[in-house]
């Protein structure tokens, strides 16, 4: 996928007629890249003015205008003394942080196991872990609700942490189809050289399957950071225990703010994400191509 | 050696034990859990049993029935748009010549914006008063709707984000295009066939199965569509749900009310436990159709080895 050169030097001198397969083929590649450049444009305007509005004064944000007339940087501070801006970015990054530590020590087992191991079921395990992948989180709600409830942890984000340690179904898929891929050899050759089966996968496995973990720890990582279902269920109505998604959701209502200081918020809760993005596009892009079918 | 065999035997259950008791406690248990809250009324101090009067309640619940109209139409509407707009723009991505790889991160980027902050940003960018969108259509003298305050535009405006979204789907439909082998493309050229009928007649059928993943994955998605409507819904209509919990979602008008939504209404704002465990078992069971299908017709997605 790297950008080739311009086959063809339209500008160095004027368009051969249309009807001529040289002409054609021109405007074909003119026609191509006008539209790739109109649909850049609508994928980035978004956040472009949302980026635009955040710097807006509070009397520009209630017009129409679209170009700051002055710049005020300052709506970024601002917004933290709207809101505990800083305790939801505390709470989230532990959220997320533990969540895909947690993660990454139960599901790579698992899906090595999934991957490697003979033993009868393994077929259907592999099928219930694509069933409970695909099972939408409303459906067992209740009951998980009632149990984390009677453990007095409602109103925290521990219910949402702690199954991290029990393996994530969509890890462990992702996992293991990257996992198949490695040839049997390396692990048999391993196994000859004296390595025990859990020595073969720290030593062996492991930093063969680097790209698929640093992929399913950024998703988990992202997920979580994102999660707005899960913690609008478990932590409660306490401004302390919420999430920077959570206080977003509920930032202009609750705060009684522009819409100059929100898009500020939800530039701040994007940067992360788009930052991680730029340094890290091939995992997103490699770990995405791996829940696709071959 | 016996103590071997048996440490063999006893491996692949070590390995798997996390998974297993996680299968037991939140999948196994839950879903008996849920069989029987069903029976019952409950609202977190009484339990009492009530028959079948949940279900029958179902039957009237005027609510349900909306948020299952809104949700087949999320399913029936912004999944084949999804896939369509998907596969344009990784053919159109495919297909070019310069700047391939800054088009892909570009169009790529939204779909990683958190869920919660691109809801924002679409209900304020499509408001009709102050919003960019209608700052730049005003200029041409054209009205926009009012997106996510008009309940015949609001599910359209839920299906703006997530076309804008489609990075995931087209990253795994470029995949797709790239392994069309090459040959068949040249054969095809050599009797005359070009452009559209090329798409047709070889790109279609080849990549069939991956279309067909994504719908299928498409609809199980949005089956469990929560996050945008809710919190479009709660900015668009300015109410507050902190401690005082007055917001109701489906806002305009019950318009953008999905099936998980009025689910979770149910058992967590209402505490109308047994009912929502009802309703938690009709979206269990449409979803088990979906999972099954997928896995009847991917069989290649579970295969022992590459």
């Amino acid at each position: 996928m790297t950008a080739t050169a311009v086959p063809e030097r339209v500008t160095a001198r004027p368009p051969a007629p249309a009807r001529g397969p040289r002409g054609r083929a021109t405007l074909y590649w003119i026609a191509k890249h006008a539209v790739a450049i109109a649909l850049a444009i609508m994928f980035l305007g978004p956040l472009v003015f949302i980026g635009l509005t955040a710097v807006m004064s509070d009397q520009q944000a209630l017009t129409s205008q679209l170009w700051p007339t002055t710049w005020n940087w300052d709506n970024f501070s601002d917004i933290f003394e709207k809101a505990p801006l800083l305790t939801w970015i505390r709470n989230t990054l532990m959220y997320s942080l533990l969540a895909t530590a947690f993660m990454l020590l139960s599901s790579i087992p698992v899906a090595y196991a999934l991957a490697r191991f003979r033993f009868r079921g393994r077929k259907l395990a592999f099928l219930l872990v694509i069933t409970m992948m695909m099972l939408p989180p409303q459906v067992v709600a209740v009951p998980v609700y009632l149990v984390w409830a009677r453990f007095h942890l409602t109103g925290t984000l521990w219910p949402l942490i702690i199954p991290m340690l029990l393996g994530d179904a969509f890890s462990i898929f992702l996992l293991r189809q990257f996992l198949v891929t490695i040839p049997r050899e390396y692990s048999d050759a391993a196994r000859v050289d004296g390595c025990g089966e859990f020595r073969t996968l720290i030593r062996v496995i492991l930093p063969m399957a680097r790209p698929a973990i640093a992929a399913v720890a950024l998703f988990q990582f992202f997920y979580c950071w994102n999660d707005y279902y899960g913690p609008l269920l478990y932590a409660g109505t306490d401004l302390d225990n919420w999430t920077l998604s959570l206080g977003l959701a509920a930032f202009r209502s609750v705060h009684r703010v522009q819409w100059n200081l929100t898009m500020a918020a939800t530039v701040l809760a994007m940067a992360p994400v788009i930052v991680v993005f730029f340094f890290a596009q091939k995992v997103f892009i490699e770990g995405v191509k791996l829940t696709g079918v071959k | 050696m016996a103590a071997i065999t048996l440490g063999n035997r006893l491996r692949p259950l070590a390995y798997l034990s996390p998974w297993l008791i996680g299968f037991a406690v939140f999948f196994v248990y839950p879903l008996i859990s849920t069989v029987y809250f069903s029976f019952q009324r409950y609202d977190l101090f009484t339990l009492e049993p009530v028959g079948l009067l949940n279900y029958e309640y179902f039957l009237k619940d005027e609510a349900a029935w909306t948020s299952i109209r809104n949700t087949l139409w999320l399913v029936v509407v912004m999944v084949p748009l999804r896939v369509v707009f998907g596969l344009g723009v990784a053919q159109l991505i495919t297909r070019l010549k310069a700047g391939a790889g800054i088009f892909r991160t570009i169009f790529y980027l939204p779909s990683l914006v958190p869920l919660v902050a691109g809801t924002l940003g679409f209900v304020y960018l499509l408001n009709p008063s102050t919003g960019p969108v209608q700052a730049m259509l005003g200029a041409v003298g054209v009205q926009s709707p009012d997106w996510f305050g008009d309940p015949a535009y609001s599910k359209w405006g839920l299906t703006l984000l997530a076309l804008w979204s489609v990075g995931d789907l087209m990253v795994i439909f470029m995949a797709a295009l790239l392994d069309v082998p090459k040959q068949l493309y040249e054969a095809a050229a050599l009797d005359g066939a070009t452009g559209w009928r090329q798409f047709v007649h070889i790109t279609l059928p080849v990549i069939r199965p991956v279309l067909m993943f994504a719908a299928v994955t498409g609809v199980i998605q949005t089956l469990q569509y929560f996050t945008q409507a809710m919190v479009a819904a709660r900015v668009a209509s300015g109410a507050t749900d902190s401690a005082g919990s007055v917001f109701t979602p489906g806002y305009p008008d019950q318009s953008t009310l999905t099936f998980p939504e009025w689910l979770f209404q149910q058992g967590f704002r209402d505490f109308a436990m047994g009912y929502a465990c009802v309703l938690a078992l009709i979206l269990f069971a449409v979803s088990m159709v979906f999972t099954l299908i997928l896995l009847r017709q991917f069989r290649g997605f579970a295969e022992e080895e590459s």
